[in-house]
């Protein structure tokens, strides 16, 4: 048999990288300024937030789950970092991360002792991580301490780069690790791929998926630190919606929502993607051509997503029919 | 509650924990009367009812499409864009924004027609990505609830749409007999769609597609077209609830109308013991479970109970409805 390159396959696996960098080869063309330090910075700096929580999506997503707290999650923890932020960077930090990590645990449970699904397990851990961070601040936003070098971590510069977008890196370099080079990692796209059988080749299935929301809980925290960091304030009500714009990031860098395959690096072009879709519309309307009021970036990404879910279908269900006898309707 | 398919065989003897799965929801609702009758102050009066009922309604218009799309096994993420897309498009026509029609009556009328036909259509879309290109359901209607919002903003470039049409708003204000006309518009749908899911062989197909959808396809089930049909109908019943809210706000803000309504949708189906994997649902259930959720946070809020608590309290019982008709199916 003769190896050949699958260009569908390849497609379907690296398309986002595709088409990040042709958007952004038409910004660089179209616009002056588009691969400025300051745009790029910033784009970079706002988006740190949405990778962190995507990150530990697609973890939760390749065991095939889903975790709907995330926003919730984020909000809660920007709230215990503005309270730890007083005490220093690393307390403000700990206590962000720890909330979060609170509230992964609480989903790990409830999903691998109490079995019940993740879209309701995580959909009500949502409503209670809003809940606490409402009760925590009092229903108001909660200023944080510019006393200590805490706001550094989302506002500072470390070798003229912003300090959330490291934070980011090393989040998906970590992850890529784990993903690529450990058995855990391994073990997550086997619970994905069939959960049973992984459990009958005697994987440690329920650590292992409590694990990822444990570390997606973990990455939500983290985010709701750099969010406090970044806007000097612990926001109880920020993060609606965050859920799923990481789901339609981590669709698009071509994970599969039933699990079993995805990767790191293409979810973080699926953000960035996402994100460098808005600053073009900013750019748009700054040529004056056109203009389209701030409301229009949701139905563009929702039209990109329409977009990326229907190339996908059909790359996977010709995938399917190549290998014969694969039923594409039998994964449903 | 009988509107569930046999699950095969025999029947199994009645154990404690399956009692308390099937009727769960409707004991839990009764002990909240029962305690909101003796603790809660004005608890026993019209008003009481028609506040809870008049908060519930919408939940439940839109719960029962999504009962229906889950006994499919599928979802309906898309419901609260789309409420805000028909309380966007019905206000524009009606206040003779895109075309001056004289009558009134004629109007409201297509106004009502144009925005329900709308959220139909959006939600044939919906199924039409999921029958026709297998896209998962969460997904597919991912894309209209982060573009469904959008399209009303830009609709309505963002801005409230005040309003004071009588004529519009005895759908969100009026009143029969003493009870709003939503509540009893509730009511005739909750009704209707009992009887489709347990009478009808659309009904029957739609469980069957819950159940098995490879099976129900060989035994000659058109799956396809009645999954179009199952979210056109979500569609459909979401785009009505959007006319309740802005004729009861007299208001249309698209930002805001039908925030977090699928999660509310949801949970209120989930909690009604509806089956989440699909096969097995119940529209009373569903009723229910809305009951039960309003009620709750109605008693928490009236005795003094701040609403952020009444959050958490509500994550638990969601929780705790579930376990308990996971745990009655495995007895």
């Amino acid at each position: 048999m003769t190896r050949r390159i699958d260009w569908g396959q390849l497609l379907a696996n690296y398309g986002v990288v595709l088409a990040l960098a042709l958007v952004i080869v038409f910004g660089w063309l179209r616009y002056d300024n588009f691969l400025g330090a300051f745009n790029i910075l910033s784009v970079l700096r706002y988006n740190a937030m949405f990778a962190l929580v995507s990150l530990g999506m697609c973890f939760v997503i390749m065991t095939g789950g889903i975790d709907l707290s995330v926003g919730s999650t984020a909000a809660l923890g920007s709230v215990c970092a503005a309270y730890g932020s007083p005490y220093g960077l690393v307390p403000g930090l700990l206590a962000g991360v720890g909330a979060g990590l609170a509230v992964g645990v609480l989903n790990g449970l409830v999903v691998t002792r109490l079995h019940i699904m993740p879209f309701i397990a995580t959909l009500a851990s949502m409503l209670a991580a809003s809940g606490m961070a409402l009760l925590l601040a009092g229903n108001q936003s909660i200023s944080v301490s510019y006393d200590t070098a805490f706001t550094e971590l989302g506002q500072g510069n470390l070798l003229g780069f912003p300090i959330p977008a490291w934070i980011a890196i090393a989040a998906y370099g970590a992850g890529s690790l784990v993903l690529n080079l450990t058995g855990t990692g391994r073990t997550v796209l086997a619970i994905g791929g069939n959960e049973d059988a992984a459990h009958m080749m005697g994987l440690p299935v329920r650590g292992v998926t409590f694990l990822t929301y444990l570390a997606s809980g973990g990455c939500a925290g983290l985010a709701g630190v750099v969010l406090a960091a970044e806007l000097g304030a612990g926001q109880p009500i920020e993060g609606v919606g965050w859920e799923l714009f990481a789901i339609a990031a981590v669709v698009v860098g071509g994970t599969l929502l039933t699990g079993g395959a995805g990767s790191v690096v293409t979810t973080l072009a699926g953000v960035l993607l996402l994100g460098v879709l808005f600053t073009i519309l900013n750019f748009e309307n700054g040529k004056g051509w056109i203009s389209l009021s701030a409301y229009w970036q949701s139905v563009i990404r929702g039209a990109f997503l329409l977009v990326v879910v229907l190339l996908q279908a059909r790359l996977t269900a010709r995938a399917g029919q190549r290998r014969k006898g694969a039923d594409p309707a039998s994964a449903a | 509650m009988s509107d569930r398919t046999a699950a095969g065989g025999a029947p199994r003897p009645w154990s404690p924990a399956r009692l308390l799965a099937r009727f769960g929801t409707v004991i839990a609702l009764v002990l909240l009367l029962i305690f909101n009758f003796a603790v809660t102050p004005n608890f026993a009066t019209w008003q009481t009812l028609n506040v809870n009922l008049t908060q519930v309604c919408t939940i439940v218009i839109v719960a029962v499409g999504m009962t229906l799309v889950i006994a499919t096994g599928g979802i309906d993420l898309s419901v609260g864009s789309l409420m805000a897309i028909s309380g966007a498009i019905a206000p524009m026509i009606f206040m003779g924004k895109i075309v001056q029609i004289g009558n009134i009556y004629a109007a409201v009328t297509l106004a009502i027609l144009a925005g329900i036909v709308a959220t139909t259509l959006l939600g044939a879309f919906n199924g039409w990505l999921i029958a026709r290109f297998r896209i998962q359901p969460i997904v597919a209607t991912l894309v209209l609830f982060i573009a469904g919002r959008g399209i009303a903003q830009v609709m309505t470039n963002g801005n409230l749409q005040v309003f004071r049409v009588p004529e519009f708003q005895v759908i969100g204000l009026g009143r029969i007999a003493g009870l709003p006309v939503q509540v009893i518009v509730m009511l005739v749908i909750v009704a209707i769609a009992t009887w489709v899911l347990r009478r009808t062989n659309f009904g029957r197909s739609v469980l069957a597609i819950g159940g098995n959808e490879r099976a129900a396809r060989l035994s000659g089930i058109a799956t396809d077209r009645i999954k179009i049909a199952v979210y056109a109908i979500s569609g459909l019943l979401a785009g009505f609830a959007g006319l309740v809210v802005i004729a009861i706000n007299s208001a249309a803000d698209a930002n805001l109308v039908g925030l977090g309504m699928e999660l509310d949708a949801i949970a209120a189906v989930a909690v009604g013991g509806t089956l989440l994997l699909g096969g097995r649902a119940t529209i009373l259930g569903t009723l229910a479970g809305a009951l039960t959720i309003q009620l709750v946070r109605y008693t928490l809020l009236a005795n003094g109970v701040p609403d952020a608590a009444a959050l958490v309290v509500k994550a638990a019982i969601i929780i705790l409805a579930v376990w308990v008709q996971e745990r009655g199916r495995t007895a």
